[in-house]
Parts: C-alpha cells; structure tokens; sequence
C-alpha cells in the first residue's frame, strides 16, 4: 500500500483536545455496605446534605451542587413549618386555622409545580424534581422573616412593626428571588431569563404578602 | 430389558405428570425459585454428570437425574418467561399511554414566545384596531395570559385582604384562583361557542389568548383602584381601561366575523360580560363604605357569605349608585 505510507499530519493543523476520564462513582463494593452501616450514620449523611443546601441558599453562587443532588427533605420541612406559624391568622377566632395551613401547603407546592412546568415549557434544561427542590429551598429566607415578624409582633403591632415588618420581608422577598434566580434561570436560553423569572418574582411576592399580612390573634 | 424397564419405571414415577410428554402447567412448580437458579443447578448438575460419567457411573442414572432437573427447571422457567412477557407489555402500554396524554410537549409551542412579543402584545391589548375590514391577526400564544390570570390572582387577595373580606367555608385563595380561571376559561369557552353559532374565524386558543390578554386591563384597573379608594376614579378607570381593552377585543372578533347580526351578537355578548366582570370584581372584593361592618350581627349570620355584601340596604345604595351614574354619563 504505497499510497499509505504517506500518511501525515500537516504542521499547520494543530490536534489538540482533553481527555478527561469521569471520575468514577462509587464502587459497587461501597453501594451494598451502606445498608449495614449504622442508621445514625445514614441520618448524618442526610442531613448534612440538607445543611449544605440550605447554606447554598444563604450564599447563592452558581454550584451545580443544589441542582445536581436533588431532595425534597429541606422545602417539606421549610413549608411545614411556614404553614405551622401562617396558623390562626384569620379574623375570625371561630376558624380554626384548619384553611391556613392547607392554603399555604397548597399554595407553596401547586406554585413551584406550575414554576416548573412553565420554565421546562419555555425550553429549560432542569430536571422537574431539581427545580421542585430550588425552590422549596429558597424559601428559606422567607421562613426566616415569618419567625422575626412573629418575634417583633409579639412586641405590638402599631405602624413602627409595620414598618420593621415590611423592610424585613421585602429584603427576604429580593433574597429569596434573587437566590433562585442564580439557579433556575442559567437553565434558560438567555433571551428568554425574563420569562422564567417574572412567575417566580409572583410565587415569593404571594407568599411574601401572606408572611406581611398575617396578624395574629 | 431387563434394567431399561426398571429405568423407565423409575423415570414415571419420578415424573409428575405420569409419563406424558406434554408439559402440564397445571402441575407446575411455582416455588421453583428463579429460573437463574434452576439454570444454575441444571449447570451444576450437569457438571456432575459429567464428572460422574468421566468417572465411569451408569449413564442412564444420570439421564434419568439430567431431565428430571431439566423437566423442573422448564417449568419453572416458563413461568418466569410468561409473567414476565406479561410485564412487559404491560409496561410498554402504560408507558405509551403514558406519553400520548401527559406529554407536556404537547403545550410547548403556545409557549414559544420572546419578551419583547409578550410585552408589545400587552401593550397592543389596549388599542383598538382600526380595520374591521379585513381578519386581525391573534398570537395563539397561552405564556402571556396565563401570567396574566395569575397576577390578577395575586391583585385580588390583595383586595380581599385589605377589604377584610372573610370567607367562612372557603378560603381566599381558592376563592381567588376560582373566580380569575372560572372566568377565563368558562368565558373563553362560552365565547367560542357562540363563535361557532356565529360563523366567526377563530379557534379555542385564539379565543383564551384574547380574553387573556384582555384581562391586563383588569389588573390594571384593579391594582390602582384597590390601592386608591376612590369611586369615581373607579368609574373612570373602568370606562377608559376596561372600555379600551374591551373595544381591542370587539374588534378583533368583528374583523374576523361576516353578517351584521352574527357580529352584534358576539360583540354585545362579549363586551357586557367583559365589563361587568370588572364592576364585579370590584365590588364583590373591596371595602364598600366604612363603617358599614359595625353594623353586622357576628353569631347569628348563615355559613358562607362575604361579610362586606350581605346588607341589602348596603347592596341597594351600591346598585343606585351605578345606575345613576351610569345613566349620568349616558
């Protein structure tokens, strides 16, 4: 094969790449002895998870490590206890804030599902269950300025709380925004962020105004 | 002879199903384990044999042994094959079905929209066109009325809250989302029903983009005048706002209907539910007069009523109020 021998690569095109080997997952060997470790072992692990996301919420940068191990524990915890200090906000002293919590169970999960389906809608690349946890998570700061509303009304309620109240959770509302905006909107095509961001602005503001107009009994 | 009788004999009465040849599924064994494992043991006694026939043993023995195991291991085996031939299909039409009906790809394209669309068709929802002459263009695009159903959403447990109202077997949230998507898509419906008697160009999802966008009026509307108590600033909002939004979407589906009668009967239909639905909204979620709830009897009123609406006398001054107002600007 005379033709063959001549086989070259000119100088002027370089030929250059990576060649990254994946880094190997867990071995099989380390899959099977997760079930004879000890179950505090097992709680540990978990909610040291949960404790890395929720300080992934306190610092929003872009890590890929919210989206890519998803779980559901942080937000069920977070709207539980949301709905749980939202109760006996009614004006009626007959209603037995039965309505409140289902309202605001309801209110956070129906939200995040209809967040979900519009951006996967408008083209996004998140998973369902990974958008699902980004938002439970960044609730968080709205839980927080629930607890110090609660706090500031137990010292009255005249126009001074009011004021505190509505700086407290305007400034939780932008955190909260903005912080699953770092994460939900690079998934987007970039002309169309606005899309995605604008229900998510009206999720927290809703959520926001409920926190903001909750007096007690 | 001899011997093979006797080997025959004990192959039967090894066999369950005396000596036919036909495998009966009655008799088959279903606690023979995972037809992995009956390979496995086949394999292992198979090895055996042949150990044992290198060894020098009788072959009939282990013939007899060999399809003895075989016979078991088969039937287990096509038990396994059956269920789970069953499984999958099963599986395969549960997983099409599955992708037929809850595809939301089946949206996608209504959502395929820009910014810069959603807000120059906002913007648009308020002008009227001026060519009734020739079919008007809709965007059958669902992203911008469904954001917009929701911020009215948003507006209006802003009014109910501020308001006061109290909704005893309800709650304001579903009071709220009830009414804005009752309204959308029962008027959206009802709309493209008449249509249809009508004659007029147009489909289901120009319809629900068109009431859509026309509810920014609405919001508008409601998010000043719940802000800012005013009657008469209420009234001019809804004349100016909703009557813009209103006359856009008058003509566009005159534009797109032939026959004067036909284009009279979806324009006067449209237009009164249009306002009427604005008048309502306001009314139904806002603080009517102060002083109004001093008056209220607490214990003894019936379940399930709006405190704000339940004085007739109250609702009377409202409803002369309008008329005369209504007849004053006429």
């Amino acid at each position: 094969f005379p033709g063959l021998a001549d086989v070259s690569i000119s100088q002027d095109i370089p030929v250059e790449g990576e060649i990254t080997v994946p880094v190997g997952s867990h071995s099989p060997d380390e899959d099977y002895s997760t079930l004879d470790e000890p179950v505090k072992d097992t709680i540990m692990r978990d909610l040291k998870a949960v404790g890395k996301k929720f300080v992934h919420v306190m610092y929003p940068k872009k890590s890929s490590a919210l989206l890519r191990d998803w779980d559901l524990w942080g937000p069920l915890v977070l709207c539980v206890s949301l709905a749980l200090m939202l109760q006996g906000g009614s004006a009626d002293s007959k209603d037995d804030g039965g309505p409140q919590f289902a309202e605001v169970f309801v209110i956070i999960w129906f939200g995040a599902v209809v967040i979900t389906l519009n951006s996967k809608l408008l083209g996004g690349t998140i998973s369902f269950f990974q958008s699902l946890c980004v938002l439970g998570y960044c609730v968080m700061p709205l839980t927080v300025a629930m607890l110090v509303c609660r706090l500031v009304l137990l010292a009255g309620a005249g126009t001074i709380s009011f004021i505190i109240r509505l700086i407290v959770v305007g400034a939780m509302f932008g955190w909260s925004t903005l912080a699953s905006t770092a994460f939900l909107a690079d998934s987007q095509p970039p002309n169309r962020k606005a899309l995605v961001v604008y229900p998510i602005f009206l999720f927290y503001f809703v959520i926001s105004w409920m926190i903001l107009t909750f007096t007690p009994q | 002879s001899g011997a093979p009788a006797a080997e025959w004999g004990g192959f039967e009465d090894n066999m369950q199903s005396g000596g036919s040849a036909v495998i009966d599924m009655e008799n088959m064994d279903d606690t023979s384990g995972s037809s992995f494992e009956d390979m496995g043991e086949m394999h292992q006694r198979m090895k055996e044999e042949e150990e044992e026939e290198a060894e020098g043993e009788a072959g009939a023995g282990e013939e007899e042994d060999g399809e003895f195991l075989g016979m078991k291991g088969l039937r287990g085996q096509l038990g396994r094959q059956v269920a789970d031939q069953m499984w999958q299909v099963g599986k395969r039409q549960a997983s099409r079905a599955f992708s037929l009906y809850a595809n939301i790809d089946i949206l996608r394209p209504y959502f395929d929209v820009e910014p810069v669309q959603v807000r120059a068709r906002l913007l648009e929802s308020m002008i009227p066109v001026k060519m009734i002459n020739f079919p008007q263009k809709i965007a059958g695009e669902l992203y911008g009325p469904l954001m917009l159903v929701f911020t009215l959403v948003a507006i209006l447990l802003h009014g109910m809250k501020t308001s006061d109202t109290i909704i005893r077997e309800g709650t304001l949230m579903g009071t709220a989302i009830g009414t804005c998507f009752g309204y959308w898509l029962g008027v959206s419906s009802f709309m493209y029903f008449l249509a249809y008697l009508c004659n007029a160009q147009i489909t289901m999802v120009q319809m629900l983009s068109l009431l859509g966008y026309g509810l920014f009026g609405h919001c508008i509307t409601l998010f000043v005048t719940y802000n800012i108590h005013f009657h008469s600033l209420f009234y001019i909002f809804w004349l100016v706002v909703g009557g813009l939004s209103t006359l856009r979407m008058v003509a566009v589906l005159v534009s797109r209907t032939v026959g004067h009668t036909q284009r009279l009967i979806l324009c006067g239909t449209l237009a009164a539910l249009h306002m009427l639905f604005l008048l309502y909204l306001h009314f139904a979620y806002h603080k009517v007069v102060e002083g109004i709830l001093d008056t209220l009897e607490g214990p003894n009123m019936p379940p399930f009523q709006r405190v704000a609406r339940d004085i007739p006398v109250v609702s009377n001054a409202v409803l002369n109020t309008t008329a005369k107002t209504i007849a004053l600007t006429l």
